[in-house]
């Protein structure tokens, strides 16, 4: 096995071309399970760890940039303006995992359970890949095509994801059968567009990939009055909300949870997170 | 400040070994090496069940670096081994009977080739019929797992007859516990080193040193006194490291090629290399006169053993007879069955049988107090076992008893306040982590159970534990130093042991040798009976010791070896009447837990513990056991599961074998009820797996409190909890099997006898 | 391929393989034995080390990306023979029991004091959430995190 160790960008998109079997690699918190338990043997890993383009986020003009090489840790540090996002990181394994795993690394994997993906597919964002060639700016959906498969060619990396700031309440919720350090059985990210008049919501762990629900996102804007933030939520409108999230859930059993639960699950953190960005937002 | 102040009995000693294991030096069996080594790697079955066709040995023997490969058919003597009887094949000879059940062993320069040499083995395999549910396996027509059939012990007891009994209230219910892992961190490890001699060194991670020497020897054709065995340092066990693992194959490998050989199990092999907790099955109906008083109980009670004996039928023989609970009941009839199936093999977990059945009649009891409009605590009194009770065996408890104590005690440990609902930090909302909640819909339930289960071995076993201790003067003053075979695995036994030397030879400088063969048994680190066995040993060393020298000075080393053994227990007759046990310990547990009952998630807020301890010799080390003991048995209740699809572990790893974390656990609130043991080395009763027998029935109860669910299997899924997945349903209790009598099957045939010969007393 | 690192103060130059670990590369290679392998898998903490001072899991580090960097194990915290505040608490506290865990906690411990010298109790829980132990149930130590917060005052 042989290891390719780029430190600028350039080195890296040159050596990804020349290597299309070299397994891209950052903080390594997945690739290394894989490897430890010998079911990953590749024939070279590139090592994108050293690469500083990649570990920046930057806000311009009202769209956020987050490099894909940036930790979990340092997200949850240096990105409190994105709640969702913060809250999504710190739900990500432990400290130790955090300080590595990247979020890079979750768009990569992309498996639906991937805690920052439900995130960002509310905040709408856009994945930023190149290759030596080109670059390409992919809708989020369009990136994740099915569980841990993705768009990205053989001669592409990660280069970052990119979303317009809201500056609105939003939030992220998800469940496991323990209190720490679990693979999410159901994740739900809620945003508020209050200058939209819309309301974004994402699910994880619930599909192939995650998936947004356009009709419990068309039944709460509709429902929440845009022009009197004081004015709450009635409790059957909520209701009506999470059965409609919950129906654009398509679970499966599995090792980890039940399908009707997940879909239960969904509902439930629905629910609770439309009410939180309604009240958060009326402060 | 005088040595009872710095060390002796009844102090919170500092542990003997405990610096190096802050330092990282401490060296556990996985961290030994040697120059020149080999690494092993095992070749394990992918069926449950399967005829073995052929073994393609010879394209690895030709992989890099690949010393050796064995197999079945390299075996040179005893095949066979096992802890009660020998019918666990070293390497798998005709059949597999388990998944994961080791094929072949292979021996290369490094661990990477090893890995790699095992995972090219190729081996044809003829799948066949498996028998996996364990109400299939008393079947007929089911596949036979052994040539003998699938039942490996029935046990039946009865008691008066619950047929006559007049009771004016019955409850009944059906109990499931799945199978549990003792997820020690610490893996299978160790390292096989050929002597000169044509011996074997082997330092490696075991419970018992001797059993492993008994099993190894044959195996490997050499006489005892040539397998030589070093504990290495033991990262937890309770329970999986009773069992053979990895020994034998690294001393054959070790044989074979001249070389040591080193062998770990990664985690995933791990689940698959070492024996689990027994699931379980329980049919009950406990009756009583209108106030209160228990008439009679009848279990059916069924464990799934896997696919070989390991320690399973002393597990059912322990369960059945603790199927009723701690209560006088006059009336029982147990009927306990053990089977084989093509499961992974079961065998010794922290509470050996006491946790399945305690889950049971705790539940059971819940019901009845409902059913009568009593107070769930007042029908644990009215019924509660003392001094001089008779017990469903017909054995009068004359020991100490103090459960009365114990409960009352409990129940006056103060509730915790409750939290406000709102405004906590996330973490401290069941879900924890994962930011599910704001306070919603959280509903509070406390739950309160009693457990109880035998302190040593049981059924005529004479065991026995042997010590030496010597005294020596030197510059600095008298230092002693104990010898014993005992493994203290963490749970604290060799502080005690130099508290006990420290105490009766007023000695400050207490030193502890490496544990080996080259001395005499101790028995196992199981059933809570190393303080009593091996403290005794040591106690009656000291004694001797202090007798031989009197009033004199210490001029030159006293040395004295002493043999303790526990008084005599008979196996049970016919009827399951006997003396079977030699001592009970007594636990009650309070949970108060919050349920979110929307989302089925749990926080454990306060778990209260009231033990039975006979003397409590190290107060922190005894609070320790409680509260490790805890988190294990709540670990059963809420997460923990080996999940079996047709013998087949989905969750091999602890991404999803979830045990518990820090978010996990709460506060344990533990008291210790001191009414000293009858002829026991200080009235001590061993403390370590008492927790483990009560939590699990605790914790549930608090969530039975909180939800209103039946919550008759654990774990507990949140789909339980909010009512999407029903309660288990049985179709009626398993059929009794219609076998000669109380002994293992094996037994009745003479086929190949293990241990169970040998550590039985003799019978004039 | 050739690393550069200094463990534990010292300067070393390694050749490793690319798909080692650290872990590895501490354990065997290095000899360093305190930090354990438990789970493989980043799941345990057990293998807790510091890279360029912060809190990994070694288990899922590739030993290559160390190459430059700083690694401190358990191995670094005991200075001339005196023990280090958390790990005297540990044992004062009774927080040992296996011990297998122990390194692995001794480090997260360390770690979370160095960076919050006065946590909250869900502070300390959280900061140890990546940590297992089978045999003590947490309790002692939280009690050992305590007592070291009060030394290391």
């Amino acid at each position: 096995m042989i290891a390719l160790v780029p430190s600028t960008l350039e080195e890296a998109l040159e050596e990804r071309a020349a290597h299309p079997e070299a397994v891209p690699m950052a903080g390594g918190t997945d690739l290394m399970v894989a490897v430890n338990f010998g079911r990953l043997r590749p024939p070279a890993l590139l090592d994108l760890s050293h690469v500083k383009e990649l570990k920046e986020w930057r806000r311009e003009n009202g769209t956020a940039f987050v490099g894909a090489g940036m930790t979990f840790a340092r997200i949850a540090r240096e990105l409190q303006a994105f709640r969702p996002l913060v809250e999504a990181s710190r739900s990500v394994g432990s400290p130790q995992i955090r300080n590595r795993a990247t979020i890079g690394g979750n768009l990569g994997t992309a498996s639906p359970a991937g805690d920052s993906i439900p995130v960002l597919a509310a905040y709408g964002a856009n994945v930023l890949v190149a290759s030596r060639k080109r670059e390409r700016l992919l809708p989020w959906h369009e990136f994740f095509v099915g569980p841990k498969r993705s768009a990205l060619e053989p001669d592409e990396l990660i280069l970052g994801v990119e979303w317009s700031a809201l500056d609105a309440p939003g939030s992220f919720a998800k469940v496991g059968t323990r209190n720490a350090m679990v693979i999410a059985i159901a994740g739900v990210c809620v945003q508020l567009d209050p200058a939209g008049r819309s309301v974004r919501v994402a699910l994880g762990s619930v599909a192939p990939t995650v998936v947004r629900a356009p009709e419990a996102e068309a039944f709460a804007a509709a429902a929440i009055s845009w022009d009197e933030p004081d004015r709450p939520l009635s409790e059957p409108a909520i209701a009506e909300f999470g059965r409609l999230a919950a129906a654009a859930a398509t679970p499966i059993d599995d090792v980890r949870g039940s399908a009707a639960y997940r879909r239960h699950a969904v509902e439930v953190l629905a629910r609770r997170e439309l009410a939180w960005v309604v009240e958060d937002w009326s402060r | 400040m005088s040595v009872k102040e710095r060390g002796g009995i009844g102090q919170s000693a500092r542990r003997v070994d405990g610096e190096p294991k802050v330092t990282g030096e401490y060296a556990y069996g996985s961290d030994l090496r040697t120059e020149n080594m080999l690494w092993g790697a095992t070749v394990r079955s992918p069926h449950a069940s399967a005829r073995i066709l052929a073994i393609h040995a010879e394209p690895i023997r030709h992989m890099d670096g690949v010393a050796c490969v064995l197999a079945a058919a390299d075996l040179e003597h005893a095949k066979t081994f096992g802890l009660e009887f020998c019918d666990q094949p070293v390497l798998a000879e005709d059949v597999v009977r388990f998944r994961g059940e080791a094929v072949a062993v292979v021996a290369a320069e490094t661990y990477e080739q090893a890995r790699l040499a095992a995972a090219s083995l190729v081996v044809d395999y003829e799948p066949l019929p498996a028998v996996t549910d364990m109400e299939q396996a008393l079947e007929l027509d089911a596949p036979r797992v052994h040539h003998f059939g699938n039942v490996l012990r029935h046990v039946h007891i009865d008691h008066g007859d619950p047929a006559d009994a007049f009771a004016d209230v019955w409850v009944e219910g059906y109990y499931e516990t799945a199978m549990q892992d003792q997820a020690a961190l610490g893996p299978e490890g160790g390292l096989a080193v050929p002597a000169a001699d044509g011996g074997i060194d082997l330092y490696a991670v075991t419970q018992w040193i001797h059993i492993d020497r008994q099993q190894i020897a044959p195996c490997l054709g050499l006489p005892e006194e040539k397998v030589r065995i070093t504990l290495a340092g033991v990262g937890g066990a309770f329970g999986s490291r009773e069992d053979i693992t990895m020994q034998i194959h690294a001393c054959l490998l070790a044989l074979r090629t001249h070389r040591a050989v080193k062998m770990v199990y990664g985690r995933e092999e791990s689940f698959h290399g070492h024996v689990h907790r027994h699931p379980s099955r329980t049919w009950l109906r406990l009756g009583a006169t209108h106030d209160g008083k228990l008439v009679a109980g009848e279990a059916r009670l069924l464990m799934d053993g896997g696919a070989y004996a390991s320690s399973s039928p002393a597990v059912i023989g322990n369960a059945a007879t603790f199927a009723v609970g701690p209560y006088e009941v006059e009336n029982v009839r147990v009927e306990g069955t053990v089977v084989y199936t093509n499961n992974p093999p079961c065998g010794a977990m922290r509470g050996f049988g006491a946790p399945q059945v305690c889950f049971a009649y705790e539940a059971a009891m819940d019901e009845l107090a409902a059913k009568l409009g009593m107070d769930p605590i007042d029908l644990r009194l009215r019924n509660a076992v003392k001094t001089g009770s008779v017990l469903p065996t017909g054995q009068v408890l004359e020991g100490s008893a103090p459960l009365r104590e114990v409960i009352e005690r409990c129940r006056a440990i103060p509730l915790p306040e409750e939290a406000p609902v709102a405004g906590r930090d996330a973490i401290a909302y069941p879900g924890g982590a994962g930011n599910v909640s704001r306070g919603e819909s959280l509903k509070r339930g406390v739950g309160f159970a009693v457990g109880f289960k035998n302190i040593m071995y049981s059924e005529g076993y004479d065991d026995a534990s042997e010590a030496t201790v010597s005294l020596r003067p030197s510059p600095a003053g008298p230092v002693a130093s104990i010898r014993t075979a005992a493994v203290d695995y963490g749970q604290g036994l060799y502080t005690i042991l130099a508290q006990i030397v420290r105490t009766e030879l007023g000695v400050e400088q207490v030193l502890l040798e490496p544990s080996t063969s080259g001395v005499g048994s101790a028995g196992s680190t199981s059933a809570s009976r190393q303080t009593t066995m091996t403290g005794g040993a040591v106690l009656m060393a000291c004694r001797e010791i202090r007798a031989a020298l009197g009033n004199e000075e210490l001029t030159r080393p006293i040395t004295r070896t002493c043999t303790y053994h526990h008084r005599a227990t008979t196996p049970l007759d016919e009827h399951g009447q006997g003396s079977p046990h030699v001592s009970f310990a007594f636990v009650a547990q309070r949970v108060v837990a919050e349920v979110d009952e929307e989302l089925g998630l749990v926080r454990v807020v306060q778990v209260a513990t009231v033990q039975d301890a006979g003397r409590v010799l190290n107060p922190q080390g005894a609070t320790g056991q409680v509260e490790g003991g805890t988190a294990q048995g709540l670990g059963l209740a809420l997460t923990e599961e080996i999940q079996l699809v047709d013998g087949a572990i989905r969750n091999a790893s602890f991404t999803d074998y979830l045990i518990p974390t820090i978010l996990d656990v709460a506060p344990v609130v533990t008291e210790f009820v001191e009414e000293p043991e009858l002829d026991a080395p200080y009235g001590v009763k061993g403390i370590g797996e008492l927790a483990t027998v009560v939590s699990t029935a605790a914790v549930v109860a608090a969530l039975r409190d909180a939800t209103g669910r039946t919550l008759n299997r654990v774990p507990v899924h949140p789909d339980d909890l909010v009512g999407i997945r029903s309660e288990a349903t049985t179709s009626g209790p398993a059929p009794v099997p219609d076998v000669p009598g109380q002994k293992s099957i094996p037994e009745y045939l003479g086929l190949g006898l293990g241990q169970s010969m040998l550590m039985k007393a003799s019978d004039t | 391929m050739l690393i550069r690192a200094t463990v534990n103060g010292a300067e070393c130059a390694l050749d490793v393989s690319p798909a080692m670990s650290l872990l590895t590369l501490l354990r065997d290679e290095l000899e360093l034995t305190g930090s354990k392998n438990a789970c493989e898998q980043g799941e345990c903490g057990s293998c807790s080390v510091w890279l360029d001072g912060e809190l990994v899991c070694s288990c899922l580090v590739p030993a290559m990306q160390a190459h430059g960097c700083d690694v401190r194990t358990v191995e670094s915290l005991a200075t001339n023979g005196d023990l280090h505040p958390v790990q005297d608490a540990f044992l004062a506290a009774g927080a040992v029991q296996c011990g297998f865990c122990t390194p692995g906690l001794v480090v997260a411990a360390a770690d979370l004091l160095a960076r919050d010298p006065h946590p909250t109790d869900e502070a300390i829980r959280e900061a140890l959430a990546g940590n297992l132990c089978r045999c003590t149930g947490y309790q002692k130590i939280i009690d050992a995190v305590r007592l070291a917060e009060e030394a290391i005052a």
